[in-house]
């Protein structure tokens, strides 16, 4: 619906985003294969020349991969989870005619807006430190042992602090969702006889079936780059059990200075984000065309 | 929307639904009473809720150990500049996918996003060398310039949802009224969709704010953001937990605030239109 | 000056064609409407010539200078919307400002020519309002001081009525043909009601389906309809068809009668029926008849005599008003 003269003007005018994000895309896409089969190490500058897949083997053969690449799913995965069935839980509870209702999303929604290291840092002093963190308090006054969360737990705590941090998108994605259903619609099922149970197996929750894929969609894409929370709260440790595909590529190739190996790393880590992305579009296509 | 809820059970919600909230709050404001708090009240067992004794002295000492003012500067710097560079690419962009669509415009869209689901990972190394010889390495600049590109699929994807709103016909009205495709977008344009166009800086400056990758890996003790400064506090050193809850709730009060007041616009900007 | 000439035009979007080829020649001062029912391509045709969107071929020439591919901002066109396209931001006083603005005309003489304009279309009051703090009718008068402030070559009315309320819409009509007859520049006017074309045209296009079935005079298109569409088309209430035996009689394949051009009898004349339903309006009664062997026919009569339901009446045509078609809808001659 316009002229040829508009378009064309759309087209200058479309350029500089579709440029700029096109260098941004290709050009370290491309240097990142390129080093990726060559012998480059800022440690050893004697080592050059092509390195075959010498760099993929090593980063892939090595047991810290498959670790990493389980603790990746794990955190994905358990955040997601956490996140999802929580958010329900809570858009659910707010959506009710409870008192102070703006406050309440104002509370809710506040841990998104802390940064990851201030996040992971709270977490890890202030609540999971087994000598003054809250959560040891509060085990010796139920008589326990405190727990050394990262000592112990290591991903599971960066998986507690995540699923913190993003508890409040899902929430309130899930609670717009909400309140988009109609009364009516309620009401029917309200008049149709359906109790509780039965309304949120039957009428919410296909409504809220859109909602939820955009939350694991726009998380997923987020959570497979987990990287400031585990920077300063383990180190990836302890050995490579809170070291997730980000995580090992940057030890790998910033930590190490081995360019090659940390770049197939990074090959690796597109392929797989490529490959969950195609998932989810596929998934999330479905939903999002109805 | 008024349901009929007998008192009893909204009671019950309501007190369901504060200590819910208060839960998922209780790290912020924990940190938030044990910066006032001193080293030793902070680590005491059991621990005392509202400080006993209340004391300004760890902001001192959190701006005298990793100068609070520098870092806070530099993530102003760098999440608004590059939100506006943003814009400034992205209202064009967005004019042209929302008033002068192609077939190729939701594929273009769609790849913009996908530009999101690369992991940075994948790009850090050579990101890290081409700074490096650029000398760009903790420098503002160059750090504002990663933000933007970070940000520029949010913020083109975010204007044309907001731009889809508004009729064509009112552009149309104004060029068969004499205007030029600039004057089209400053006299008309633009005014028509502050809203849509305030919400996306809102976010975008708050993203970039709490950006904690490319904050960290690039930048040292020159450039750094408040990501930066408060990642230089995760090694305990001695007594420190008050003052790291001052450093904490330094760097995140603006924001906060700031995300307060933008809560709303947040789910829409998040999510790429798809839920408003 | 304002004539606007369209040479062969035609236009597509990608594989589906709107308008196949269209010349037409519009004179200074003329108002010409163009009329069809929705989807026949009018407010297509209306935009080309806007020069909102671009022919896929052929020429758009105005005051015979070679406009095809100059930007709307270039043509010296104005337009005034269906949706009155008011922008919302901007008080009524820098709506109609705008143009001018745009034309990077004076401080003085911006003021001075949106007073007038305002002084003409009663909005004298209401200059310093916001669009949305007007009525429909306001809206609509503020979107033509628009118009008329950049005193273009022509003006483009795309169903600028259409979202009005009926007695309003008589109103602005004679406004706008008010302003016609004040300003004498061309107007091109576009509309589904041909009640509205009838009573503002010089000119009538009526459009089916990206072609000009006929392009004359109201009166012209009423009294000699060039095919089956136009006739049907043209007229209140519908013109009658008949075709079979009855218009075999006129050596036709079909035979129109307009529901005015009856005459009603109680006890005798051509076709025999039976009234189904009498609208009766006062002035004028419309009767809903089933003419036996022919079907449901429409016939208007003075608003004096009653009818009921079921009443045998008898309808007998103008001889001198019964328009010929042939099997391909075009009009025969007499």
């Amino acid at each position: 619906m316009a002229t040829r003269q508009t378009r064309a003007l759309a087209r200058t005018m479309m350029a500089p985003a579709v440029i700029v994000l096109l260098i941004w895309m290709a050009v370290p896409l491309a240097m990142t294969l390129w080093f990726s089969f060559q012998n480059y190490s800022l440690i050893n500058p004697m080592m050059t020349g092509f390195a075959g897949w010498a760099n993929y083997t090593y980063v892939i053969g090595d047991p810290s991969f498959t670790q990493a690449l389980v603790n990746t799913l794990l955190l994905v995965g358990g955040v997601l989870v956490i996140t999802i069935v929580g958010g329900t839980f809570i858009a659910l509870l707010l959506d009710q005619p409870v008192w102070g209702q703006g406050i309440l999303r104002i509370l809710v929604i506040s841990p998104f807006f802390v940064m990851p290291p201030v996040a992971a840092l709270i977490w890890k002093n202030g609540f999971m430190h087994p000598g003054y963190g809250m959560l040891g308090h509060l085990a010796r006054w139920l008589g326990l042992p405190p727990v050394d969360w990262f000592a112990q737990y290591p991903l599971f705590s960066i998986i507690i602090i995540v699923a913190w941090q993003w508890l409040p998108f899902a929430t309130l994605i899930l609670l717009t969702a909400l309140q988009s259903l109609s009364e009516e619609q309620r009401e029917a099922a309200e008049m149709d006889g359906a109790n509780a149970a039965n309304r949120f197996r039957y009428i919410i929750l296909p409504h809220l079936a859109r909602a939820i894929t955009i939350v694991i969609l726009i998380q997923t894409i987020f959570l497979l780059g987990i990287f400031a929370e585990i920077r300063v709260t383990t180190g990836g440790g302890p050995g490579y059990a809170s070291t997730n595909i980000a995580y090992l590529v940057f030890r790998t190739g910033i930590l190490s200075n081995d360019i090659g190996a940390g770049s197939a790393g990074g090959v690796v880590a597109v392929i797989i984000a490529n490959i969950v992305a195609i998932f989810l579009m596929r998934a999330v296509g479905r939903n999002l065309d109805a | 929307m008024a349901r009929n809820v007998s008192t009893q059970s909204r009671i019950g919600f309501t007190i369901g639904a504060w200590l819910v909230a208060l839960l998922i709050f209780a790290p912020i404001l924990w940190t938030a009473l044990t910066a006032f708090k001193t080293e030793a009240e902070a680590i005491a067992s059991p621990p005392t809720f509202l400080p006993r004794t209340f004391t300004l002295d760890n902001f001192e000492a959190v701006q005298d150990r990793s100068d609070y003012i520098k870092h806070a500067i530099n993530s102003i710097i760098v999440s608004v500049g590059s939100t506006l560079i943003g814009l400034a690419i992205a209202i064009p962009a967005a004019w042209s996918m929302a008033f002068a669509p192609s077939k190729r415009t939701k594929d273009i869209l769609m790849w913009m996003l996908s530009t999101k689901m690369m992991p940075a990972v994948g790009v850090l190394i050579p990101i890290y060398l081409i700074f490096r010889d650029l000398r760009l390495l903790d420098t503002v600049h160059g750090l504002t310039v990663i933000m933007t590109l970070i940000n520029l699929p949010i913020i083109v994807w975010m204007l044309y949802t907001y731009f889809k709103e508004i009729p064509v016909d009112i552009l149309e009205a104004a060029r068969m009224d004499g205007a030029e495709l600039w004057n089209e977008i400053v006299y008309v344009l633009v005014p028509m969709a502050v809203p849509g166009i305030a919400s996306t800086l809102l976010l975008n400056v708050i993203l970039a704010w709490n950006e904690a990758f490319w904050t960290i890996t690039l930048t040292s003790g020159r450039a750094g953001t408040l990501t930066a400064f408060i990642s230089s506090f995760s090694s305990p050193q001695g007594l420190f937990l008050a003052k790291l809850s001052a450093a904490s709730l330094l760097a995140i009060a603006p924001i906060l605030l700031l995300g307060w007041f933008s809560q709303r616009q947040l789910v829409r900007g998040l999510t790429f239109g798809a839920v408003k | 000056m304002g004539s606007i000439s369209l040479q062969n035009v035609n236009k597509s979007f990608g594989e589906v064609q709107v308008i196949p080829d269209i010349s037409l020649e519009i004179n200074d001062g003329e108002f010409v409407v163009f009329v069809g029912p929705s989807g026949c391509g009018k407010s297509t045709l209306l935009r080309l010539i806007a020069g909102l969107e671009d022919t896929t071929n052929g020429r758009i020439l105005l005051d015979g200078q070679d406009m095809t591919d100059a930007p709307p901002a270039r043509r010296g066109l104005a337009m005034v919307f269906q949706s009155y396209a008011l922008y919302p931001h901007m008080s009524v006083r820098d709506n109609i400002a705008f143009p001018l603005k745009m034309a990077k005309a004076s401080k003085e003489v911006i003021d001075q020519k949106v007073e007038y304009a305002a002084r003409t279309l009663n909005l004298s009051d209401y200059l310093d309002r916001r669009p949305r703090a007007l009525s429909g009718g306001q809206r609509q008068r503020v979107a033509i001081g628009r118009a008329i402030v950049r005193e273009p070559k022509a003006f483009l009315f795309d169903e600028p009525l259409s979202n009005l309320d009926a007695a309003l819409r008589v109103n602005m009509r004679l406004e706008i043909t008010e302003l016609h007859q004040q300003l004498q520049t061309t107007m091109i006017y576009v509309t589904h009601d041909q009640v509205e074309a009838m009573t503002m045209a010089d000119r009538i296009v009526v459009l089916n389906a990206g072609n000009v079935e006929q392009f004359g005079t109201p009166l012209e298109l009423y009294r000699t309809p060039a095919n089956r569409f136009v006739a049907g088309f043209i007229g209140s209430p519908k013109m009658n068809f008949v075709d079979g035996a009855e218009a075999a009689k006129h050596n036709a394949h079909a035979i129109g009668v307009r529901p005015e051009h009856f005459a009603l009898s109680k006890t005798s004349g051509t076709w025999k029926g039976t009234v189904s339903v009498a609208e009766q309006l006062g002035s004028d009664t419309f009767l809903h008849i089933h003419l036996d062997g022919i079907g449901l026919v429409t016939a208007r009569t003075g608003g004096e005599e009653t009818y009921e339901h079921g009443e045998t009446v008898y309808l007998t045509p103008d001889p001198q008003r019964i328009y010929r078609f042939g099997a391909d809808g075009n009009a025969l001659a007499a």
